[in-house]
């Protein structure tokens, strides 16, 4: 299982319109806790993600999950910066990547109420989910990623139109998620979240890993000068 | 004016004690555009879906080739069925001109590449807004395919019904194919025009009534459609 969720990172670029947007980047992610990736606006945050779950092109390079990419894929989940919304009910979204693997209609139901419940949405299960609010819509989406049970879960955002009280029940989800030994690998623009969330640290420039390292080391005192400045507020370009 | 009038009179006749002509040419109108319909749809609604989602060397030229099908006048689809099933044609020896299975074929003709860039359209939005989550959830070929025309399916009873609004008014292609022969290809269009031509008002402003209601009906559950699919997105 410690393979499944160890990703590496060989010599990966990706390019649009003739501009490299990521890397070349050579990597080696920990094998467990919370990665968080933090970096300005445009950095590539994003296209990692993406490039981690083996949904992004590469132009170069490749992602090594020790095992082969469909069943690596299958065991992760991915939740988007802008939420994605199927055009039924709250509680159909919820059973779709179930009965993709097919799981059983009992079953489905039982986990379902369950996810609803810790995520707060019990209530809203026969409203249409593009109907949601911009929080609804991210809790539907964290619970429908996790509904089945995934060895890494990616969140780009995850908590970017949430209030400061939605905010802590997902950051305590998340912890529990960790400690049942998902391997997290998330994006976020408040460092307050990534101090509390994060067991490592990447801190992304123009499509590069400028400065990474435990969290704890990190944020004492970060090795580049960049990321130095950026962690206390200023614009790093 | 006189004349107008007597022949509403007579036309509300007709439809009150539901007179057998008139009952007869429409129940083959819509014998004849419901298959065409049917047929069409099975063609149209796959490839429509199959054009949004996959990528492949001619998919710019095919769908430019469809829209430019759409503009097909009808009239010369008809000519050209016509030339093809008439006795000296390749499909001579079956023996389909001035039959229904006639006027059926080139109804598919004309609605199926409305149908299918209608799908097309529908199905681009939605599959741009579904990708990246289908994409992650690994899903195969056909689990897209099912997903996208069963979120879909409001679009896809929009498009269905613009090809039957388009079948059954139509007339330029059917009158040549069919032949507008009484008891046998005669259908609400091309009785209309029969009528009007002979100045028998009474029977050509009954079918119309019976048209304009079919015309009506379909237009107001397009737009019923249409506006549930843009209000719930969903
Ligand atoms: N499809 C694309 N075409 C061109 N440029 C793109 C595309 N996708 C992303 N980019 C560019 O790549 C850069 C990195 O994007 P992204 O990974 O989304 O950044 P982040 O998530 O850190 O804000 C940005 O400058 C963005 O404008
Ligand atoms: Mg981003």
């Amino acid at each position: 299982m410690v393979d499944v969720m160890r990703a590496t990172l060989h010599d990966a670029v990706v390019t649009r319109r003739g501009k490299a947007i990521l890397g070349p980047v050579s990597y080696q992610l920990p094998s467990e806790g919370c990665t968080i990736v933090i970096g300005p606006n445009g950095a590539g945050k994003t296209t990692l993600l993406k490039t981690l779950h083996g949904v992004e092109r590469l132009s170069q390079g490749r992602v090594d999950w020790g095992i082969p990419d469909e069943i690596a894929r299958q065991q992760q989940a991915y939740v988007f910066q802008s939420p994605i919304m199927l055009r039924r009910s709250v509680r159909q979204n919820l059973i779709f990547p179930l009965s993709l693997s097919g799981v059983s209609k009992a079953e489905a139901a039982e986990r379902v109420t369950y996810w609803a419940g810790k995520i707060g949405l019990a209530k809203m299960l026969d409203r249409p989910a593009p109907r949601l609010s911009g929080g609804e819509k991210q809790k539907l989406a964290l619970a429908r990623a996790l509904i089945r049970d995934p060895a890494v879960l990616f969140l780009d955002e995850p908590c970017a139109n949430l209030d400061g009280r939605s905010t802590r029940e997902i950051e305590s989800l998340l912890l529990d998620v960790q400690k049942s030994g998902t391997r997290v690998i998330m994006t976020t623009h408040d460092l307050g979240q990534a101090k509390r969330l994060a067991t490592d640290m990447l801190f992304l420039l123009n499509g590069r890993i400028n400065d990474h390292g435990p969290a704890d080391a990190f944020f004492a005192a970060p090795a580049s000068p960049e990321a130095r400045a950026f962690l206390n507020g200023d614009i790093v370009e | 004016m006189n004349d107008i009038w007597s022949g509403l009179q007579a036309a509300f006749w007709l439809l009150i004690t539901l007179d057998r002509d008139l009952i007869e040419i429409t129940l083959r109108s819509l014998q004849v555009s419901l298959s065409a319909l049917v047929i069409a749809s099975a063609i149209a609604l796959p490839l429509g879906t199959w054009l949004a989602i996959r990528r492949f060397r001619f998919r710019r030229a095919a769908i430019a080739a469809l829209n430019a099908l759409m503009g097909l006048p009808p009239v010369v689809v008809g000519l050209i069925v016509y030339l093809l099933l008439s006795r000296s044609g390749p499909f001579g020896v079956l023996g389909l001109l001035f039959t229904p299975t006639a006027m059926i074929i080139a109804q598919v003709i004309i609605i199926t590449p409305l149908i299918a860039s209608i799908t097309h359209q529908a199905m681009r939005e939605l599959w741009a807004e579904y990708h990246d989550l289908l994409i992650s959830l690994n899903t195969s070929n056909w689990q897209r395919i099912k997903t996208l025309i069963f979120d879909g399916r409001r679009a896809l009873l929009t498009a269905s019904l613009a090809g039957f609004g388009r079948a059954i008014g139509e007339v330029g292609a059917i009158m040549i194919v069919g032949g507008n022969i009484d008891n046998a290809t005669r259908v609400l269009t091309t009785a209309i025009a029969l009528e009007t031509g002979k100045g028998d008002f009474a029977l050509a402003l009954g079918l119309g009534f019976v048209l304009i209601a079919l015309a009506l009906v379909v237009n107001f559950a397009i737009h019923v459609l249409s506006r549930t699919e843009r209000d719930g997105r969903w």
